[in-house]
């Protein structure tokens, strides 16, 4: 089992290293180069030669890979096109209010996904489970920001319960800020929890089809046994992978919904660097965003393998 | 939950798979129809801004004085429209590599199925942002990036349902026989892949329509001034303060359209599950 | 519960009028089990028999009061120990389960619990029951793997389901069924995934376990010659009603309805073999062969054999021992390492992708699985008409006339020619098969387990067609299968491999006859025969010999 953990996490750092290739490789694919592409119709050849220098684009595309993605490991993430300031300075203060509310909303949604689904689950076909049935696979359909400006009409516009908007700054206090971002972070749990709810239940469902659990019934061993003693342990690993598999929900749905809510954070900053072709920034926010979501699957891989009895007891 | 009497593909159709079918019914003909449904043209001012609904304006004007009705109109040929097309490139690029991985495998597969494990190890929005980056917003940039980005989970399908099918004895039978590759894909795996290609072609659809629709959202979907859904959300977002009903009709249209195709994706999925024999 | 015996003779169980059926929600559906009645006393052993579909796991499920989804009990009583189970609150019917009736299940690998050890499943029953204390029903649980010659009782329960072999789960298996001592054991087709050689074992412990608790028991298979060893009275079951009833012995010995009597006839009846020139050439010729899967040891390691026109070799073995894998080496579909295959003298190539049309058209393949082997998606004329057009190319009118004889050789209706496998039954599907691999012409026909998916009678019936098929056509078998009998029955030559090797090999008559080699010996001592005193004999023979 070991080795089997070993494998996975040199399979991440590969995988982080794949992913960092491909987000250079991205800004590559130019017909022309990424001088061309941003001085558009400006493009004389002195101001291109000009432009190709700053940027470094004389030298062979490997060796800047390896400038940009070692200075990367070093914290050193190049400077802005837009305002020529490091990119690590704007980029730190988003990056912990990105993480502020994706944590905030993680911890919300999944226990309340784990436990909706496992009930479900559990009274299948009842009444209940037909409801949450159709109620999420309504909520998969329905966009972020609907869901999020309709929670700000009826709450913050009609009922004037909450702030519209979550503009925090670096002096918000800490019960400020979770007051400012309810909104935001109800809206996100929303989104993610239908998803998450759904194959919860789907993989409980399986392992309450399996025999042993017929034959756990058959042993007269009272339900909440069943469900607890002989169907959870099983259904550990799979729910496991369900979490990580939506966390991908999560990090989309942060972009959208700091754009909603114009929360200051990295996918907002990234959004803005994209219509600015800000390159060096929406390399850096890319980069941020597909290790967190690789890091977090390789997570949950080894919490996996560590909740399957099978790995934990060898023949 | 089924009606009574009425079938599709030799299945009972539930209410849920019903209104999913008149939804998306209703919406092909709107995009279809738009120029001579639409009482206006997408991009005539004529009105005042935010005009209430009244009889010539049914829903109302918008921020310039346009129709909204009109917009909503043009904005789902536009919306639904790009959608299918960017679903139609990842399937035709995604059923064709798998296929054709599940089937040479060796170092074909191996290649094929690496590159797609890496682009699937980052969420596709943020690989979309990275290549809109340099390219910029066009239209066809749009299409084929997306396309690419969603034919990975296409790949994974087709070469999964290929490589069970390969695995069944009656393709066993053929390759004994001698039949040429073509053949088998054709008239062995094809034919058994079909209803849940369908199925998966419903639910990428959503996902590529909910997509488009959120990069417009961000400012960096469709430029103006085409009308499309998820633009439209955003350039009457600031309204919504002031009690302006106008961006819950792009945004409603959105989930609606998404809701029933999702229905009628679950029916199919339903019924797929439920196996052969049955249908009798 | 058995701590109340009063009476050595107590009946324990009145099924009466028993009635299940399927419901769904267009309303009731067909009816499992019709009108079943029987009783059991104390120490008694009753069988239940019959093909799938009988109904016989229904009534197993029923007397625990547990129906599967979408079936209910719409009449009759169940009558345990004095108090009808169906009239029970639900919790008073938990409370039965496990201590007053327990049940073993076919498969153990799939009824144990992956992630609790054998300890904590084999005790759950007394602790959650209240009847034990933890340590005390770890001590009865080593009891019992004791009583049931399970290695190292000791610590045997301290292992996880996947640790143990599968003879070993299967009796764990009965060991959780008996921790709390209860008054009736449900075995349900207990050794049906075993192979021979196990069963053996593993019936014996079962058949010792009832005898010295006194325990009463319902047995249910589907092979009489199984349930001769250790059920008393004996219920033949079919289509969910009672066919005949009787003590095992009259069963076997008198059966009164036709049904029970072709159940027991086909088991002790031969079919000739047809007259061969000996003088034939060789079809076939196999010279130590050798193949394996990548990274594997050797499946096949050094076989050799020969078929003639007209021969039926069987290829015997249990799981495992690469019977399966020397097929697909014939066909090329893995190609050998090593060693000569020969067809009508000529070399064939290792892989397919190398053989000629002809070479393939002249080895044909019958599968397992009918379900899986046609092509649901195709009509009877696409399935059995392609090898024709393929190989004979021949027009689309001479194609389907050449089909309607092939479906009326087969006994099937010609309407059958536009419809698709899933409209078919399985012993019908299994002659599409056969039909298909007719259709090219061959010389040999390689027939992978072809019964052993099927019902017996069923399975009794492909035989004697493939057995007719020869005698018209002179074509040469090469068949696959674990079970002995067919092997007697079909075969005129056979092979017996035991871990990718020959054991031995030759006419059958002299390889099952003595002096045998070991492992042969073992496996045809292995084979259950119908007749009730068959289980005692083999086991004194072993504990002698």
């Amino acid at each position: 089992m070991r080795a089997l953990i070993a494998q996975r996490l040199a399979l991440g750092f590969l995988t982080l290293f794949g992913a960092s290739v491909l987000i250079f490789a991205g800004t590559e694919i130019l017909p022309g180069d990424l001088a061309s592409a941003l001085l558009q119709n400006n493009a004389t050849e002195e101001n291109l030669a000009v432009m190709r220098q700053e940027l470094g684009l004389d030298r062979p595309a490997v060796v800047r890979y390896a400038e940009w993605f070692g200075g990367a490991l070093h914290g050193n993430l190049g400077k802005s096109l837009a305002t020529e300031r490091p990119v690590a300075d704007d980029l730190a203060p988003r990056l912990r209010n990105t993480l502020f509310l994706a944590i905030y909303s993680a911890a919300i949604a999944v226990p309340l996904a784990i436990l909706l689904g496992l009930l479900a689950a559990v009274w299948q076909g009842s009444l209940f489970d037909r409801a949450v049935n159709t109620i999420t696979l309504m909520t998969i359909s329905v966009p972020e920001y609907l869901v999020g400006y309709l929670l700000m009409k009826y709450i913050s516009v009609q009922l004037g319960w909450l702030p519209t908007l979550a503009n925090v700054t670096e002096e918000t206090a800490i019960g400020e800020r979770f007051y400012l971002t309810l909104l935001p972070m109800l809206t996100l749990v929303l989104v993610v929890i239908a998803h998450m709810m759904r194959m919860t239940r789907a993989s409980v469902l399986a392992i309450m089809a399996s025999p042993y659990i017929e034959m756990a019934f058959l042993k007269g061993i009272p339900k909440w046994v069943v469900v607890v003693r002989h169907a959870f342990p099983n259904a550990l690993a799979p729910v496991i992978s369900v979490v990580a598999l939506n966390l991908a929900y999560l990090i989309v749905g942060v972009v959208v919904v700091e754009s909603v809510f114009v929360y200051p954070g990295l996918g907002q900053l990234m959004v803005d660097a994209v219509s600015k072709h800000d390159v060096p920034v929406v390399q850096a926010c890319g980069l941020l965003f597909a290790s967190a979501f690789i890091v977090l699957n390789m997570l949950a891989d080894i919490a996996a393998i560590l909740a399957n009895p099978r790995l934990r007891h060898p023949r | 939950m089924t009606i009574p009497g009425v079938r599709l593909f030799g299945h009972r159709l539930t209410w849920p798979a019903a209104l999913g079918l008149v939804i998306i019914a209703i919406n092909l003909i709107g995009a279809v129809g738009a120029p001579w449904i639409a009482p206006f043209d997408q991009a005539d001012v004529v009105c005042d801004a935010w005009d209430d609904p009244s009889a010539q304006h049914l829903l109302g004007c918008d921020n310039l004085g346009r129709d909204l009705l009109s917009r909503l109109l043009f904005g789902a040929r536009m919306s639904i429209g790009l959608s299918l097309l960017i679903t139609s490139l990842s399937f035709t690029i995604g059923i064709v590599t798998g296929f054709t991985a599940a089937i040479a495998k060796g170092w074909v597969d191996a290649a094929l199925s690496r590159t797609v494990d890496l682009l699937l190890s980052m969420p596709s929005l943020i690989f979309a942002f990275v290549v809109l980056s340099v390219l910029g917003t066009e239209v066809p940039v749009l299409v084929v990036t997306l396309a690419c980005l969603d034919s990975t989970r296409v790949f994974r399908l087709s070469r999964a349902l290929a490589m069970n099918i390969v695995a069944l004895e009656y393709v066993e039978v053929a390759r004994l026989r001698g039949e040429g590759l073509w053949w088998i894909i054709l008239r062995e795996v094809l034919p058994a892949a079909r209803a849940p290609l369908i199925a998966e072609y419903g639910l990428r659809f959503s996902f590529a329509f909910l997509f488009v629709a959120a990069l417009s959202f961000l400012g960096l979907g469709i430029q103006p001034p085409d009308a499309d859904w998820g633009s439209m959300v955003r350039d009457y977002r600031d309204m919504i303060n002031l009690g302006v009903t106008a961006p819950f009709w792009p945004a409603g249209a959105i989930a609606v359209l998404t809701i029933g195709v999702n229905f009628v994706v679950d029916w199919l999925l339903a019924i797929q599950s439920r196996g052969h024999g049955e249908n009798a | 519960m058995s701590d109340t015996v009063a009476d050595e003779n107590e009946i324990v169980l009145e099924v009466d009028h028993l009635r299940v059926q399927a419901r769904s929600d267009a309303g009731p559906g067909p009816v499992l089990v019709d009108d079943i009645s029987f009783t059991l006393r104390r120490g008694e052993v009753i069988g239940l028999i019959g093909e799938s579909g009988a109904g016989k796991t229904t009534i197993g499920l029923a007397v625990l009061g547990y129906t599967r989804n979408g079936c209910a009990i719409e009449g009759g009583r169940i009558i345990f120990r004095g108090r009808d189970i169906l009239t029970l609150s639900p919790a008073e019917r938990r409370a039965l389960r496990g201590p007053g009736v327990a049940y073993i299940a076919q498969s153990a690998a799939a009824s144990f619990n992956p992630a609790m050890t054998l300890f904590e499943q084999v005790c759950e029953i007394p602790v959650r029951h209240g009847l034990m204390s933890p340590a005390a029903a770890r001590e009865v649980a080593i009891g019992l793997f004791r009583e049931l010659d399970l290695p190292d009782p000791e610590n045997f329960g301290r292992r996880y389901p996947h640790q143990v072999s599968g003879g070993q789960l299967q009796r764990a298996m009965a060991a959780m069924a008996m921790a709390a001592r209860p008054d009736i054991l449900i075995f349900d087709e207990p050794t049906t995934a075993l192979d021979v050689t196990t069963q053996v074992e593993v019936l014996a412990a079962f058949r010792k376990l009832i005898h010295e608790h006194h325990t009463a028991a319902i047995y249910i298979t589907h092979d009489l010659a199984v349930v001769a060893q250790i059920a008393d009275d004996i219920m033949v079951l079919r289509h969910g009603k009672m066919v005949e009833h009787g003590t095992a012995e009259q069963i076997l010995q008198a059966p009164r309805a036709e049904y029970t009597r072709r159940l027991v006839a086909e088991r002790v009846a031969g079919h000739g073999f047809i007259d061969r020139a000996a003088a034939e050439p060789p079809l076939l010729t196999i010279s130590n062969v050798v193949a394996s899967y990548a990274s594997l040891a050797r499946v096949i390691d050094g076989v050799s054999l020969e078929v003639r026109r007209g021969d039926t070799l069987a290829v015997v073995g249990e799981s495992g021992s690469g019977k399966s894998t020397l097929a697909r080496v014939i066909t090329g579909l893995l190609p050998r390492e090593a060693g000569e295959i020969r067809f009508r003298g000529e070399l064939l190539p290792p892989a397919l992708a190398q053989r000629t049309r002809e070479q393939k058209r002249l080895v044909q393949m019958i599968y397992q699985m009918p379900d899986v082997a046609l092509n649901p998606h195709q009509t009877l004329l696409d399935i059995i008409g392609r090898p024709i057009a393929f190989y004979f190319n021949r027009p689309k009118a001479e194609i389907r006339s050449r089909v309607l004889e092939l479906l009326r050789m087969m006994d099937l209706p010609e309407s059958f020619i536009d419809r698709t496998p899933g409209e078919l039954s399985g012993g019908q599907k299994q002659r599409v098969g056969i039909a298909r691999a007719l259709a090219a012409e061959p010389d040999l026909i390689i027939c992978d387990e072809v019964t052993s998916a099927l019902d017996q009678l069923v399975g009794e019936e492909i035989l004697r067609l493939l057995k007719r098929l020869q005698e018209e056509l002179g074509i040469a078998y090469l068949f696959i299968t674990h079970d002995l009998g067919v092997v007697k029955r079909i075969a005129n030559k056979v092979t017996v491999m035991l871990k990718g090797q020959m054991v031995a090999s030759g006419e059958t008559e002299t390889v099952f006859a003595p002096p045998f080699h070991p492992y042969t010996e073992l496996l045809l001592s292995s084979v259950p025969e119908m007749r009730s005193d068959w289980l005692d004999e083999v086991l004194q023979r072993r504990s002698t010999a």
